[in-house]
């Protein structure tokens, strides 16, 4: 079995209180291994992505743990938090959130100044097929190719865990899998735990596990026998 | 709220949503409206109080000082064309002594009719009674001494008139229109301590100086429209013989003048200072409310898409921006009239006015109110014409990325390897080059509104220190009754305690060149004085013509006549002669007018031997008390006047208003300064929250994500700052230039401490702002942000 890089049992989390209370998560224990790729299907307002939240160090829940490695990130400080995401967590969002006023290739040195071993910004943009779009703005790529920056930001400093909200989420099905099968290369040539949270149930095929969530519980678990090639996937 | 519309609901929310950004523009504006306010409201009510005191107590227009003119000729001046109504009255200076005063005390005293109420300049009583003419010691004291000695009705005093002692009951405390700025003759500077204005009744004061049936002071106010020019003439005529020094009109009496040029003074404030304060408040509501407008292109596609016309949306837009203004308005109002009030209080304690009628100009404050309000839709205009422009259909979805391109400033600096945040600051800053220009010169212009307001008081400390410090080199002046031979310098060097003596001889004179005339003090000093000197603009020390005058540069202008020309000088000591002087060379002075020449050339002109009038002295300050006891015991000294004194008085009267004025523009132009860096801070915040937000998920410090909008305020700072001096240099020439006049040339000087004060404000406000933008990057809701599309 490989090794288990997040660890979480009992996650709750309530938004509001008294009669406003929102169970974004009602008791959530799962496990995440090394270099496995995970798809978290869900409908919108499943808890999904308040789980990658809590995951990412960005949100802390009410009850239960969630241990990376020796932290425990429930009981992290700010400062252990910042530290985290700086150097084990790779996060990408629907909307890419590229800075606007830096190229491709800054965008990604954004990441790799400040952390201790990363990959050149080159490599990463090649790693995701945009080797000779390094100097465009975000203005100049279109949405996938944003995306894809986006991944290679995520990824540049070699973290253990890539935690994807929705990557697809603002991108048409071409597009989409474009991005997919860079998500899929990094994760087999680097070996990085890849969570992807979507809606979209025709990804979920990529995935070497699917766990669907519905109303904060996990409803179903399975893993796929293999992995489809993102080429193939359409929604 | 169910009887507000939705959009003003949604307006309300709004407004509440963005108080930080929404006070700090009221603030500016308020800054703007009260300094305007304030400057409306002092030159209202002086010019006001002034006139109703000048009307209710018979100020006169025209003034003579004569040797001795007999009473019957009052008659004779009542029928001169064009004199409305007439007063003859006695004067003298004098020297006073006060139980447990051991400073030397000059003074004028003046006579009040022996019944009834004089026809002009009538008294305002504060305190007990007129004096009665049957007792030959009563008087009563001018206000300003009074307080200065704390000194009632029944206290006793001791005066030296025409060279004789006499003791003196005080029975009342008055104020007079001519004496609203009190200063001792030949003086800029008011000395409340140690000068005085007695009045006593013409039976008394006749006795003493012995002008019985007599007067030497002659009062006219004229009909309505007749030119002063026309009953001076006449005056100077009628008075040939009497040893008339010259009728003068109200530009030449020193009290009037004095507020005139006060009045001047805020004028001009009033007109500059505010237009600089809504320049800046214009600049910052079109930069806020353009934010406003492009992060609501969404909300603005949607109404118009229900049919909202763009005038709808424009006058909720407009309702937004009013409300703001009118915040700023109101507080600028209350603002404004708390300062006038402080100010006209702190007027009221040098300009001697019996009550201050607090007068508010309702048409030009309400015309100040609607321009602040108009240059708020004006802000406005322009953000909303961009948001116009769009199809609700391309405003309804996501606004492209903004295009960006490597900055200018980074090719120009090719060596230095940029970090991330660093690219971020540049480009972003030359991404909007107008707007970065405009909060560049926004904090620049807050940085020269302080430079402005407190350059004046480095200005005014130099006028002392080269009046004090270089001009005045003797400890103290010694102006005798009547004009002696030098053996007075002699007398005087034997007093014990004295150093040395120098003599001077100041006479007044009318310099006439064709049509042009101007009265001055012509003063003679010995050529090789060491204690009077003149210096200069670059206070360099003047050197004194052989012969001929020497005149300020002012009055060398005002004549029309330069170095080499001759000029007519009349003598105002009653001879009517007159005498034909070369102009030798001009100085350049900070304060007065003056005419100078050597002491034996002017006595040679004079034809009356060797005769002085002056004394400068400097002693031994341990023998201070000694020296001036032994003064006091002469009769023939008229007053002994202390260079320490004057610069005392100097630093509690106008030196401690200037430092009031001075903290208040600090104060205003910190409040500029706050509110432009704060808007920059807020918006360049609310535009990149998301960028920034991004990065703290990437890993970075709250510290580091502080760096980007900090170096960003200080790439602003670096050269508004800079920038700020040199416009406020600009200014404060043009200020100078406009308030220049015969009393002052303000210098321009700009020394470290007003740039550094005027840097220390600027940057404490960019700390204020900083320490927000700091608390809000903590505060940061990483998920909020990431998940919207803004």
């Amino acid at each position: 079995m490989a090794e288990i890089v997040f660890q979480a049992h009992g996650l709750t989390k309530v938004y509001g209180d008294g009669d406003l209370a929102v169970h974004a998560l009602r008791g959530v224990d799962m496990q995440l291994y090394a270099g496995e790729m995970v798809v978290l299907l869900g409908a919108s307002g499943s808890g999904k992505s308040t789980l990658l939240n809590i995951l990412g160090g960005l949100d802390n829940a009410t009850s239960g743990t969630v241990r990376y490695g020796d932290i425990e990130l429930g009981q992290a400080s700010e400062r252990q938090l910042t530290r985290y995401r700086r150097h084990h967590v790779g996060f990408v969002f629907q909307f890419y959130n590229l800075i606007a006023s830096l190229t491709a290739l800054e965008n990604v040195a954004v990441a790799t100044e400040i952390s201790a071993d990363p990959m050149s910004p080159e490599d990463a943009l090649g790693l995701v097929d945009l080797g000779g779009r390094g100097h465009h703005f975000p203005a100049e790529l279109s949405g996938g190719e944003q995306q894809r920056v986006a991944i290679a930001r995520a990824i540049a400093k070699r973290p253990a865990v890539l935690l994807c909200d929705e990557p697809t989420g603002a991108l048409d099905s071409k597009t989409g899998v474009r991005v997919l099968q860079a998500l899929a290369k990094v994760n087999q040539e680097m070996g990085t735990a890849t969570v992807i949270i979507t809606h979209n149930a025709g990804i979920a095929a990529m995935a070497d596990r699917v766990i669907t969530l519905s109303d904060g519980r996990i409803s179903e678990e399975h893993r796929n026998s293999t992995r489809a090639d993102p080429a193939g996937l359409s929604w | 709220m169910n009887w507000l519309s939705v959009l003003d609901r949604k307006l309300l929310r709004e407004l509440f949503h963005l108080r930080g950004q929404v006070l700090a523009i009221a603030l500016v504006v308020a800054g703007g409206i009260a300094v305007c306010v304030m400057s409306l409201v002092n030159y209202a009510s002086l010019s006001e109080t002034r006139s109703h005191y000048y009307r209710q107590h018979g100020f006169a227009d025209v003034f003579v000082d004569l040797t001795r003119a007999p009473r019957h000729m009052l008659a004779q001046v009542q029928r001169l064309d064009g004199v409305a109504r007439t007063e003859a009255r006695v004067q003298s200076s004098l020297r006073l002594q006060l139980e447990g005063v051991t400073d030397p005390v000059s003074g004028r005293v003046l006579s009040l009719p022996d019944q009834g109420e004089p026809s002009l300049h009538r008294l305002f009583l504060r305190a007990g009674r007129m004096p009665d003419s049957r007792r030959s010691d009563e008087v009563v004291v001018i206000g300003s001494f009074a307080e200065a000695h704390n000194l009632k009705p029944g206290d006793s005093l001791s005066a030296i008139i025409n060279g004789r002692w006499q003791a003196l009951r005080i029975v009342g405390v008055a104020e007079s229109p001519e004496f609203i700025y009190v200063i001792p003759p030949g003086s800029m500077l008011p000395d409340y301590r140690r000068y005085a204005v007695l009045w006593m009744s013409e039976r008394a004061l006749a006795a003493a100086m012995d002008m019985q049936g007599a007067f030497n002071n002659v009062l006219v106010s004229l009909q309505p429209d007749v030119p002063e020019e026309m009953v001076i003439d006449q005056l100077d005529e009628l008075f040939r013989g009497s040893g008339s020094t010259g009728a003068y009109g109200r530009d030449d009496h020193s009290s009037d003048r004095f507020l005139s040029e006060e009045l001047a003074q805020l004028r001009t404030m009033a007109l500059l200072f505010p237009a600089i304060f809504m320049g800046v408040a214009v600049f910052l509501i079109n930069v806020v409310v353009g934010r406003l407008v492009s992060t609501q292109r969404d909300v603005i596609a949607v109404l118009k898409a229900f049919g909202y016309s763009n005038l709808q949306v424009s006058v909720h837009f407009g309702k937004l921006v009013s409300l703001i203004m009118l915040l700023g308005i109101l507080l600028g109002m209350i603002g404004g009239l708390a300062l006038a009030h402080a100010l006209t209080e702190m007027y009221m304690q040098y300009f001697r006015f019996p009550t201050l009628l607090f007068s508010v100009p309702m048409a030009q404050t309400l015309l100040v109110a609607v321009i602040g309000l108009l240059a708020g839709v004006a802000g406005a205009y322009g953000a909303l014409q961009r948001a116009f422009r769009l199809s609700p259909a391309a405003a309804m979805g996501p606004e492209p990325p903004p295009i960006y391109r490597r900055a200018r400033l980074e090719r120009m600096f090719l060596l230095i390897r940029f970090s991330q945040p660093g690219r971020m600051i540049l480009r972003n800053i030359e991404r909007r080059p107008l707007r970065s220009l405009m909060s560049v010169l926004g904090v620049a212009m807050a940085t020269a509104i302080i430079v402005l307001g407190t350059f004046q008081f480095s200005a005014i400390n130099l006028i002392v220190h080269s009046q004090f410090a270089l001009v005045q080199q003797e400890d103290m002046t010694v102006t005798l009754v009547n004009p002696r031979t030098v053996n007075a310098a002699y007398e005087l060097a034997g007093i014990n305690g004295v150093r040395a003596v120098e003599s001077s001889l100041a006479v007044a004179v009318r310099l006439r060149s064709g049509h042009r005339s101007w009265r001055v003090g012509l003063i003679g000093l010995q050529p090789d004085a060491q204690l009077s000197l003149r210096v200069d603009t670059a206070l360099e020390r003047i050197a004194l013509p052989e012969k001929g005058l020497l005149l300020t540069e002012f009055l060398l202008e005002e004549l029309q006549v330069g170095v080499g020309d001759s000029l007519t000088v009349e003598w105002l000591d009653g001879s009517g002669e007159q005498s034909e002087v070369t102009v030798a060379g001009g100085s350049r002075e900070f304060v007065g007018v003056g005419a100078w020449m050597s002491l034996p050339e002017l006595q040679r002109l004079r034809g009356r031997g060797a005769e002085i009038n002056q004394l400068q002295l400097t002693i031994d300050p341990q023998m201070r008390s000694a020296v001036l006891q032994a003064l006091q015991e002469r009769p023939q000294i008229a007053g002994v006047s202390e260079r320490q004194a004057m610069l005392t008085a100097f630093n509690e009267t106008i030196g401690r208003s200037f430092l009031t004025y001075t903290f208040f523009i600090a104060l205003l132009g910190g409040v500029i300064a706050f509110g432009v860096i704060y808007n920059t801070v807020r918006i360049s915040l609310a535009e990149r929250g998301r960028e920034l937000a991004s990065l703290r998920v990437l890993g970075y410090r709250p510290s580091e994500v502080d760096h980007i909008l900090l170096g960003e305020l200080a790439l602003l700072l670096l050269p508004g700052i800079p920038l700020g001096w040199l416009i406020g240099q600009q200014l404060a020439w043009l200020l100078v230039h406009l308030m220049e006049s015969e009393l002052y040339r303000i210098p321009l000087i700009f020394t470290a401490q007003t740039l550094g004060l005027a840097a220390t404000v600027v940057i404490l406000s960019a700390i204020l702002s900083g320490v927000v933008a700091v608390r809000r990057v903590a505060k940061l809701d990483l998920i909020e942000v990431l998940k919207t599309r803004e």
